[in-house]
């Protein structure tokens, strides 16, 4: 049968992936925000696995409030994103200096 | 057995499709494999009984991040290729920082087999998971009841996302006609309108 070990594999496994997508791709902001969510789904199987295998409903609860405050920070983040690019015309996160001192 | 088979299949593809999402060379083909990735998430929530997670996953991430992501995607005319230049450079420092975490995390999960960790009872309440009432109706009751005050909060949270998107990216145009409500809102009758009592036969001066 499935325990819960199977399913903390498989979210330690996707949240390394989205830690590695951010080391790699690290001038690409759209990878960065994808691996972000990467970041998150694992977060999400993991509120959830332990909600099953423990009894408590209030996980599936907590996930979903994570899922609403990743779908509020895609949408931010990807605004931030468009009108950086209608500023500069380039969105390698090499070049965000402006606000340096 | 055929939930342990469709468990493998499922996570075998999350994390194949989690490292394409990376490692693809063209951005729209990592969102693809996200949506890829979120639909066998999805599955492996069904596999457990969380169905309500898991539609949400298909309908809030398929159906509105994916499609966020694609569009911004599609609509920045960006070099990817010069983007991707520094790749190689990184992969040492990722790989060495990936490794660690692995590491770390099945000593964790290592510990909790060895019996050193044990899983705690749920506190005995409203929010225990029962076997008669179905998920969904379940995560309803505690929603709407316990839970109202943070359902709200998420609410307005997507509502100061929305209107921050929407406040980011709008660009008012210069040298079109709006609409002036405050000016059509003051406006009286007497100033709009005059009776006139006219003569017959003569024109009428406008």
């Amino acid at each position: 049968m499935i325990g819960i070990e199977h399913y903390l594999v498989v979210s330690s496994i996707l949240f390394v992936m989205g830690v590695l997508g951010i080391f790699l791709n690290r001038k690409n902001v759209i990878v960065i925000l994808m691996a972000i969510e990467l970041i998150l789904l694992a977060v999400n199987i993991n509120l959830v696995a332990f909600s099953v295998f423990l009894g408590d409903l209030t996980g599936q609860i907590f996930a979903m409030f994570v899922l609403t405050v990743a779908a509020a920070e895609a949408a931010i983040g990807l605004a931030i994103l468009v009108i950086y690019f209608r500023g500069r015309g380039t969105i390698a996160v090499d070049d965000v200096n402006r606000m340096k001192g | 057995m055929i939930q342990l088979v469709s468990f493998y299949i499922f996570a075998s593809i999350v994390i194949v499709a989690a490292a394409m999402v990376i490692f693809a060379r063209n951005p729209v083909h990592s969102v693809l494999w996200l949506i890829v990735a979120f639909f066998n998430a999805a599955g492996l929530m069904v596999l457990i009984g969380a169905e309500f997670i898991a539609m949400l996953l298909v309908i809030v991430y398929v159906g509105a991040v994916a499609v966020l992501f694609l569009f911004v995607v599609m609509m920045l005319d960006i070099d990817f290729a010069e983007l991707r230049a520094g790749f190689i450079k990184n992969v040492p420092l990722g790989l060495l920082l990936a490794i660690v975490l692995v590491a770390e995390l099945v000593l964790g999960i290592g510990a909790y087999q060895a019996g050193a960790v044990k899983l705690g009872t749920p506190e005995a309440g409203v929010a225990t998971v029962s076997t008669t009432v179905p998920n969904i109706e379940a995560i309803g009751a505690l929603l709407y009841s316990k839970y109202v005050f943070l359902f709200e909060t998420a609410g307005l949270i997507l509502l100061v996302a929305m209107v921050g998107a929407i406040v980011l990216t709008h660009r008012r145009s210069h040298g079109t006609r709006g609409q002036s409500i405050s000016s059509q809102v003051q406006r009286r009758p007497q100033d709009a309108t005059r009776n006139v009592n006219q003569p017959v036969g003569q024109g009428i001066e406008l």
